[in-house]
C-alpha cells in the first residue's frame, strides 16, 4: 500500500532511530503516526507495517490491541474529545464535564458521531493534574476547563465541520 | 507562558529557566551555566561521576526513590555489549504533571543529564520514551535534539572531549503500565507493554538485553546541577538521605494548584497553606494523596509531615512521583476509592492473575457499595482482597492498586459503612434462600 510522501519521510526518520537489527522498535510509533494521517488502522496498514519492521501481521495486531491510543478495529472521529475524570480532575469537576459532553454530543464512551466527525472518550490521567479539570481534543490540551469553555470548544469543532 | 505562577518559597534549580524567554534554545541554556555539569563530568573518571551522584543523595524521582548513584553503579564496566540510556517520560501516575514542564521549558537540561549518565556508564546512545498524549513535547524534544546536534553538543567527539553520544525520542501510545521500567523496555522494543521478570535488572539486561540506565525525566534533569554544584552542596538542599529539590505537583481543592520546586523535606501542611494558597473556599482539609494515586492516603491529622522518602515512610505512605492531591471535607472517599480502582483495573496489563482479577473484583465491590447496593461485609472484603494482592504481583501495579484501597478503607471506614447501612442488600449474606429445584 502507498503512503503519502510526508508519512514515508516520517517512517524513514522513525526507523532510522533504532539499530537495524531492532527495527521492530519502530512498530508503535509507525502505527500511531499512520493512524494520525489516515484516521484509522486497516488490515492493509497492518500488512504493510508488519512488512516494514519485519514481524508477522498477528504480532502487529497483538500490539494494536494493547495501547489505548491505537483505535482498532473501530476508528475514532476526526475530532477525538478526551475528557479526564481521574482523581485530580474528579475533584474539580471532570465528571460533570464528561456528562455535559455526553449530553451535548449525544455520544457515550468511545462512541463516534454517525458522520465520523466527532468522538468522545472518558480518559485516564493525561498529566494535567495541577491545571484540572483538563481535556484533550486530539493532541491539544485544554486546561482549567469550565462548563462554558467546554461548550465553546465543542461548538468550535461543529463549526469546523 | 507558564502554567502557574512561581511561589517565592521555591528553590529554583531544575526550574531556573522556567519563564526565561527562549528557554529551550542552546544559546539560552549555555548562557545559564548549561553544559557546565557535562564539561566537569567529561574531565572526571566514570567512578568519580558516580561517586558525585552518590554524594548528592539523589533518589529516583519516578516513584521508587532508589538511590540513583547506586543504580548507575550496577551497570557492568566491562560489557562487550552496547549500553543505553533510557529516559522514562511516560508520566502517567495520576496527580503527576512535572516531567511535562521539565521537557517543555528546559529540554537541554534533560539532554545534558543523559550525556552525564552516558559518561558515567559508557553509553553512547539514549532514548526518551514519551507518553503518546504528550505529542507536542515530542516535537519540542526533537527540535532540541536537532539543535544540540547542530551546535556540537550531541554527536561524535562532543566539544573535543572524545565522547560520542546521541539521543532520540520514542512515542508511547497510551498505557500506564509502560511507566514500569521493564514494561517500558518491552514497549520500546515494539511489543505489548508487559513487565519482565527480574533479575536480571535493566542495569545488566535492559534495552535489547544490553546494560541500560533507566531513570525518570526529573532524575536525569537533576544530574547537571549535581555535577555543577557538587554532590555535597546538592545533598545539603534537602534532608539527610534525601538530597536536593523536588518537583511537587499540587492539585485538588486548593487555591493555587501548580507545579513547584521545593527542597526535599518541605512540610506538607506548609506546602498546602503557603505554597498552594490554602484550601479552596476556606473549607477544612480532609485527606491528601502525597505522591500520586498509588500512595497510601493521609488523613488531615497525618499531614504535619516532612515531604521526603523517609519521613513519609514513618506515616506508612510514600513520596512516590510528587503528585500531591489535596481533598477537602466535602470529598466522598468511597467515590475517590472507586475512581482510583477504575484506573488501575483499566491499566492492569493482564499478565498476572492477582492484579488482573484483583483489580476487577475490587472495582466491582466498590461499584456496588457506591451505587447503594453494598453488603455488610464489603468494607472487610475490600480490605482482605486488597491485602491479598500486596506483594503477590509480577510488577508494582498490583501494589499500587492495593495500597490506596487499603488505606482509604482503613482510615475512612465509617464512610463505607454508612453507604452499606443504607443498602437494601446490606444483609444479603445472612438471608437464607431456598434454591428452587427445577422439575
Amino acid at each position: 500500500m502507498n503512503f503519502s510522501p510526508e508519512l514515508e519521510a516520517k517512517f524513514a526518520e522513525i526507523i532510522g532511530k533504532y539499530p537495524p537489527e531492532h527495527k521492530r522498535s519502530a512498530l508503535v510509533p509507525l502505527l500511531l503516526y499512520t493512524q494520525d494521517e489516515l484516521g484509522k488502522i486497516t488490515q492493509d496498514v497492518i500488512q504493510e507495517v508488519a512488512r516494514r519492521v519485519g514481524v508477522f501481521p498477528i504480532q502487529v495486531e497483538e500490539v494494536l490491541t494493547y495501547y489505548s491510543m491505537l483505535h482498532f478495529p473501530k476508528p475514532m472521529g476526526k475530532a477525538h474529545v478526551q475528557i479526564c475524570t481521574n482523581v485530580s480532575c474528579q475533584l474539580t469537576g471532570g465528571e460533570e464535564l464528561y456528562e455535559q459532553a455526553c449530553r451535548k454530543l449525544g455520544l457515550g464512551h468511545k462512541e463516534v458521531s454517525p458522520d465520523g466527525e466527532i468522538s468522545l472518550e472518558e480518559v485516564e490521567c493525561i498529566g494535567a493534574c495541577s491545571w484540572a479539570p483538563a481535556i484533550q481534543i486530539n493532541y491539544d490540551f485544554h486546561h482549567n476547563v469550565t462548563p462554558a469553555k467546554l461548550d465553546e470548544l465543542l461548538d468550535g469543532i461543529r463549526k469546523l465541520n | 507562558m507558564l502554567y502557574n505562577e512561581a511561589s517565592p518559597l521555591e528553590t529554583k534549580i531544575l526550574t531556573r529557566l522556567f519563564g526565561v524567554p527562549n528557554s529551550t534554545s542552546v544559546e539560552t541554556y549555555v548562557a545559564h551555566e548549561g553544559f557546565d555539569g557535562f564539561r566537569k563530568a567529561a574531565a572526571m573518571t566514570p567512578e568519580a561521576i558516580i561517586e558525585e551522584v552518590k554524594k548528592s543523595n539523589l533518589r529516583g524521582r519516578g516513584g521508587a526513590g532508589f538511590p540513583t548513584g547506586m543504580k548507575w553503579g550496577f551497570v557492568p564496566r566491562n560489557s562487550s555489549k552496547p549500553k543505553y540510556i533510557v529516559v522514562n517520560a511516560d508520566e502517567s501516575e495520576p496527580g503527576t504533571c512535572k516531567d511535562r514542564l521539565l521537557m517543555e521549558y528546559d529540554p537541554m537540561q534533560l539532554i545534558e543529564g543523559m550525556m552525564i549518565a552516558g559518561l558515567a556508564v559508557g553509553a553512547k546512545k539514549g532514548y526518551i520514551y514519551i507518553r503518546g498524549e504528550y505529542r507536542y513535547l515530542i516535537d519540542i524534544m526533537d527540535k532540541a535534539i536537532a539543535d544540540a546536534r547542530a551546535a556540537g553538543w550531541l554527536g561524535e567527539n562532543i566539544k573535543g572531549t572524545g565522547f560520542d553520544f546521541d539521543c532520540y525520542t520514542h512515542t508511547g501510545a497510551g498505557a500506564y503500565e509502560c511507566g514500569e521500567e521493564s514494561a517500558l523496555l518491552e514497549s520500546l522494543e515494539g511489543k505489548r507493554g508487559v513487565p519482565r521478570i527480574r533479575p536480571p535488572f535493566p542495569a545488566v539486561a535492559g534495552l535489547y538485553r544490553c546494560p541500560t540506565v533507566l531513570n525518570n525525566v526529573e532524575t536525569f534533569a537533576s544530574a547537571p546541577s549535581i555535577l555543577r554544584m557538587g554532590g555535597e552542596a546538592w545533598a545539603n538542599l534537602g534532608t539527610p538521605r534525601n538530597g536536593g529539590t523536588r518537583m511537587f505537583c499540587l492539585s485538588g481543592h486548593i487555591n493555587k494548584p501548580g507545579v513547584y520546586e521545593l527542597p526535599m523535606g518541605f512540610n506538607l501542611l506548609r506546602m498546602i497553606e503557603e505554597v498552594g494558597g490554602g484550601m479552596r473556599g476556606g473549607r477544612k482539609l480532609k485527606a491528601v494523596i502525597p505522591g500520586g494515586s498509588s500512595c497510601p492516603i493521609l488523613t488531615a491529622a497525618e499531614c504535619d509531615v516532612a515531604m521526603d522518602f523517609d519521613a513519609l515512610k514513618t506515616v506508612n505512605s510514600m513520596l512516590g512521583s510528587g503528585g500531591v492531591v489535596v481533598m477537602d471535607e466535602t470529598t466522598d472517599m468511597v467515590k475517590v476509592a472507586l475512581r482510583i480502582m477504575k484506573f488501575y483495573q483499566h491499566e492492569s496489563c493482564g499478565w498476572c492473575i492477582p492484579c488482573r482479577e484483583g483489580t476487577m473484583w475490587l472495582k466491582k465491590i466498590l461499584t456496588r457499595v457506591y451505587e447503594g447496593m453494598g453488603q455488610n461485609n464489603d468494607p472487610a472484603l475490600l480490605h482482605e482482597l486488597a491485602n491479598n494482592m500486596l506483594g503477590r504481583t509480577f510488577c508494582p501495579l498490583g501494589d499500587a492498586a492495593a495500597m490506596p484501597t487499603i488505606s482509604i478503607v482503613e482510615k475512612f471506614r465509617d464512610e463505607f459503612e454508612a453507604y452499606v447501612r443504607r443498602s437494601p442488600m446490606a444483609n444479603l449474606a445472612n438471608i437464607e434462600t431456598e434454591i428452587p429445584v427445577s422439575a
